[in-house]
């Protein structure tokens, strides 16, 4: 069975060259646009990893990790947060609500799967 | 900053992915933006406004868009304070987020156009922006990107470091699992692992959530340091990590080599680590993703309706040819035909609701002008809008920001008096402009509607006389005086001001709603206001008509224009001097144009009373007779341009495909008057001194 | 249409390809006694004469539009054209669908004759001679046998039918 994502990004952009990216390395990818929408997700689904944003409206990605991590079937599914180079306190917050680990964006496709692979490898 | 590597094709589609979204950002952004006020703290708007740069900056990072990314991050720092209430958002601040929006968005389209802007594009702005935030947010230089300088350092030879890695408890938490950081250790070079289990409690107080061991490693590499601590990136805070390059001569590789079947230690805990449950897998089945909308290409919608403009084209050549052929009165087949004819129908309605968006991202643009202009003009202008939701089609919306950004302006401009002025007038020193939509049939209303002084009729009259629009002794009443701005080469600036003195005029606001196949009406009231009524069909694609005869010609008359149709009676129809004819109708004398004359059509019906007069009321309200042969029915057809293969037809507005596979062209009721004027009146009566607007 | 007339210097290696790009192919028609020819790669379809839709208040030559598999195309009569009288289009009159500047316009003709390949170097100015036809819309002469096929600029012959339009209305 492939490993399942759920990429959690209010652009659509992003969500595009995540799912690309992970959809060619063979995972198959749930998106959600934002982190309400993602919680509607992870309630029907099982995941093996989430990817999610920071800024994003209705729930943002540090609330939606908070959220993931007080309970429930995905309490410890590994979460990266994507992070610009400039956010050093958002990876400590994101970090500090119980994320995985982080990308910075922008990302090469390699290094988008590297992490992937580090954190919930195959 | 990493390059991402796409192929060129998936690049160039997440690109336009990219500018789409941009386009919806910087509407967003705008609408935002434009309901900010001074020293408000409308965190909300903030938010989205700076989530709006935000997302732009990620994706302009992404492909590479250096200074729009520079850019952002400026704005975005400026925006990340003032919502954090760090900064206030005081007038002056706020014109530098207008301005950085203009910037922002400007930068956006060379992007698009893939121009590189010139170094200092928006320097200025740049640097207001900079001076706002203060010295303590200035750009700080790029953070390193990890892993790179492991890359950069020149390959040295195999070195060992001696690593200890001692988790905190809470390392799981987080859903950081220790083997796989060993594993990935193990691609660096050569590992020997001893894990040390002295902090394991004893059974009765073990949590399965908690991390208690700990591991000291040998690693035989080539690698730099750094890229031993990238490994452990993401549990830097979670663990005491320390690594030494070791003594060469301390190092065993031929010992650490069958050590390294040690690492499978780690795995005694492993049932503990959550991360590898199973049991919940089986609640996902059968459901699948809640992804309720999906983003198609315009192009294929376009083709898409005019596939099935043609299938509603095809359909009625063949429900033509069943009828004209000796099985019409097939019961079965009947059935079957209407039944075809109105799942044709529904789908098309199903297509041309594919296009269909709300106006609102034309209104959004709206608040932002009104600031602007009046800020130029010194007026107090409040904008009120409503129906931003009312959908319409996306080329009309396309179309609708021309027009109303020009009403917008002149409406502040030009309606809305000065503040003393208003105040002497007893109103309230802030002027009201409101915009709204509402469907209206298969037509879109939009008001544009302003508590100004109202036309100056007398001003009007006399400028159009001036210019010769018309002649000094033609009696005009009130609403042909106000329709007057709309004349060609009209301007109703009595100075040329910064804001509207650019030549364009209100004519070319009806051009322009009129190539959309609407109207523009105006009505006003001395001292109270003016109020613009744009009325412009849903879709330019389909038209609800009348399908006429005027001899051996068919012609579509649009449907929503038609009030009824009558064959009048001798005593209706008077000709008054000049040449003209008119009827009467309950009480209301509306004037008769035969559309074979404006047309030159031969063979046609002369007298009105032998054929139909089509009672039409007109953009401005005003009512018209078109005189016809016949009717012929009532018939929804698929809108084609003339004028992809030929110049515009004075009087005929499209063109489309009737169920014989002939073209029939739609009449451009608006322009009859004009033309009967030109080509009929001025041919009848040549002995007679010419028409005021020939 | 334009890069056959961006013709190749011929340098001293001039194989079979070069010469190919030399010659040039034209259809030829039919005007009542004239002969005219277009461009081959200006023409699209070649179709028998269907009843047009009239278009109002236009000049003479513009004879209405036609649908062609759910385009608008608007036919011109080039007899009528050149000035020398309506045609009286029957089902076996011919009408040449050409495509000029991104615009597709179909030209009444009374019949198709041949289609000419032609030696670019044998295309022959136009005189400057007296004749019904106006000089700007030819564009040269090609010899065919004893008589003569005139070449026809189409840009030039539909490029001002608009303004035209206007003029006639006014």
């Amino acid at each position: 069975m492939p490993r399942k994502i759920l990429t959690v990004d209010d652009s659509r952009t992003m969500r595009d060259m995540v799912s690309y990216t992970l959809k060619g390395a063979g995972f198959e990818v749930l998106e959600a646009e934002d982190g309400l929408k993602a919680l509607g997700i992870l309630a029907n689904h099982r995941v093996d990893l989430i990817i999610t944003d920071i800024n994003m409206p209705n729930m943002d990605g540090v609330t939606l990790v908070k959220r993931v991590r007080a309970g429930g079937p995905h309490v410890s599914t590994p979460i990266l947060i994507l992070t610009t180079e400039s956010g050093d306190d958002r990876k400590a917050s994101g970090k500090a609500a119980g994320a995985t680990g982080w990308i910075v964006k922008p990302f090469a496709p390699e290094k988008l799967l590297s992490v992937v692979n580090k954190v919930c490898p195959a | 900053m990493s390059t991402p590597t796409f192929g060129s094709d998936e690049l160039a589609q997440f690109r336009r992915t990219f500018f789409e979204e941009c386009t919806e950002l910087l509407a967003d952004l705008e609408e935002r933006l434009g309901a900010l006020v001074v020293s408000s703290s409308d965190v909300e708007s903030l938010n989205a406004i700076f989530r709006a740069v935000h997302s732009v900056k990620a994706g302009a990072g992404a492909f590479g868009y250096t200074v729009l990314v520079g850019f952002a991050h400026r704005f975005e720092a400026l925006l990340d304070r003032l919502r954090d209430g760090k900064a206030e958002l005081d007038e002056r601040t706020l014109v530098s987020l207008v301005a950085a929006a203009d910037v922002f968005s400007a930068l956006v389209d060379l992007a698009r156009q893939g121009e590189v802007p010139a170094d200092d594009f928006g320097a200025d702005v740049a640097e207001e922006l900079a001076i706002l935030l203060g010295s303590e947010t200035a750009p700080r230089p790029a953070a390193r990107s990890p892993g790179s300088a492991a890359e950069e350092l020149p390959a040295s030879k195999e070195k060992t470091y001696r690593i200890i890695f001692r988790p905190n408890a809470e390392l799981f938490r987080r859903a950081n699992e220790p083997l796989y950081l060993l594993r990935e250790l193990k691609t660096l070079g050569a590992l020997a692992v001893d894990c040390d289990l002295s902090r394991l409690p004893s059974f009765e107080t073990f949590n399965a959530d908690d991390s208690y061991l700990g591991w000291t490693m040998t690693l035989r590499s080539d690698c730099s340091p750094d890229a031993i601590a990238e490994v452990f990136e993401f549990v830097d805070n979670e663990c005491v990590l320390t690594i030494a390059e070791a003594d060469a001569t301390e190092a065993k590789p031929d010992e650490a080599a069958p050590a390294i079947a040690a690492s499978s230690k780690p795995t005694i805990v492993a049932p503990s680590s959550p991360s590898e449950s199973k049991p919940a897998e089986s609640k996902s089945a059968g459901k699948t993703g809640s992804i309720s909308s999906i983003r198609v290409d315009l192009y294929r919608v376009d083709r898409l309706v005019n596939m099935v403009g043609e299938l509603v084209i095809a359909q009625a050549m063949l429900a033509q040819q069943f009828i004209e052929s000796r099985d019409h009165d097939d019961p079965a087949a009947n059935q079957g035909f209407e039944h075809l004819a109105g799942l044709t129908r529904e789908l098309q309605e199903c297509v041309m609701a594919i296009r269909m968006q709300p106006v609102k991202s034309v209104f959004s643009r709206m608040p932002r002008l009104v600031r602007d202009v009046g800020h130029k003009t010194g007026k107090d202008v409040r904008l009120e809008m409503a129906g931003e939701q009312t959908e319409v089609d996306k080329t009309v919306i396309e179309e609708l920001a021309d027009p109303l950004t020009h009403m917008i302006r002149n409406a502040v401009d030009h309606g809305i008096e000065d503040a003393e002025v208003r105040l002497a007038a007893g109103k309230p020193a802030e002027g009201v402009i409101r915009l709204s939509a509402q469907h209206a049939g298969s037509n879109i209303l939009i008001h544009v509607e302003d508590d100004g002084a109202g036309l100056d009729r007398d001003r009007l009259l006399a400028k159009a006389t001036e210019k010769g629009i018309v002649s000094a002794n033609v009696k005009l009443s009130g609403e042909e005086i106000d329709e007057l701005i709309f004349a060609p080469g009209f301007s109703t600036a009595a100075a040329v001001t910064d804001v509207s003195g650019r030549g364009v005029g209100m004519d070319v606001v009806r051009r322009n709603v009129q190539a959309l196949g609407g109207r523009v009406q105006v009505t006003s009231t001395a001292g109270k206001g003016t109020r613009f009524t744009l009325v412009i069909p849903l879709t330019l694609a389909v038209l609800d008509g009348m399908v006429v005869a005027v001899g051996w010609e068919k012609y579509i008359l649009p449907l929503t224009s038609i009030v009824e149709s009558f064959r009048p009676g001798r005593g209706q129809i008077r000709v008054i001097p000049g040449g003209g004819e008119v009827v009467s109708i309950r009480g209301e004398f509306v004037r008769l144009i035969h559309l074979a004359r404006v047309f030159g059509v031969s063979e046609a019906v002369t007298d009105p009373c032998e054929g139909l007069v089509v009672l039409i009321e007109l953009a401005n309200g005003s009512k018209l007779g078109v005189v016809v042969d016949e009717l012929i029915g009532q018939q929804q057809v698929v809108i084609k341009s003339l004028q992809d293969n030929y110049d515009p037809v004075p009087g005929i507005s499209g063109a489309t495909i009737l169920g014989n596979g002939r073209v029939a062209l739609i009449v451009d009721i608006e322009e009859l008057t004009r033309l009967y004027d030109r080509n009929v009146r001025i041919a009848d009566a040549t002995t007679r001194p010419m028409a005021a607007n020939a | 249409m334009a890069e056959s007339q961006d013709l190749p210097s011929i340098g001293p290696n001039s194989g079979p390809d070069i010469a190919a790009a030399l010659t040039r192919q034209f259809i030829s028609f039919r005007v009542g006694d004239d002969e005219f020819a277009i461009d081959i790669m200006a023409v699209r379809e070649i179709k028998g004469w269907t009843e047009t839709t009239v278009l109002p208040n236009q000049q003479d030559y513009m004879l209405g539009v036609l649908n062609l598999r759910g385009t608008i195309v608007p036919i011109f009569d080039l007899r009528c054209r050149f000035g020398l009288g309506l045609t009286t289009a029957t089902r076996s009159h011919v009408v040449i669908i050409v495509a000029i500047s991104g615009r597709l316009l179909g030209l009444l003709v009374d019949a198709v004759s041949d289609i000419l390949t032609v030696n670019a170097a044998d295309i022959r100015p136009v005189p400057d001679v007296d004749q019904p036809i106006d000089n700007a819309f030819l564009a040269g002469i090609i010899p065919v046998g004893d008589g003569m096929v005139v070449l026809l600029s189409l840009e030039n012959l539909f490029a001002n039918h608009g303004p035209a339009n206007t003029a006639v209305a006014a």
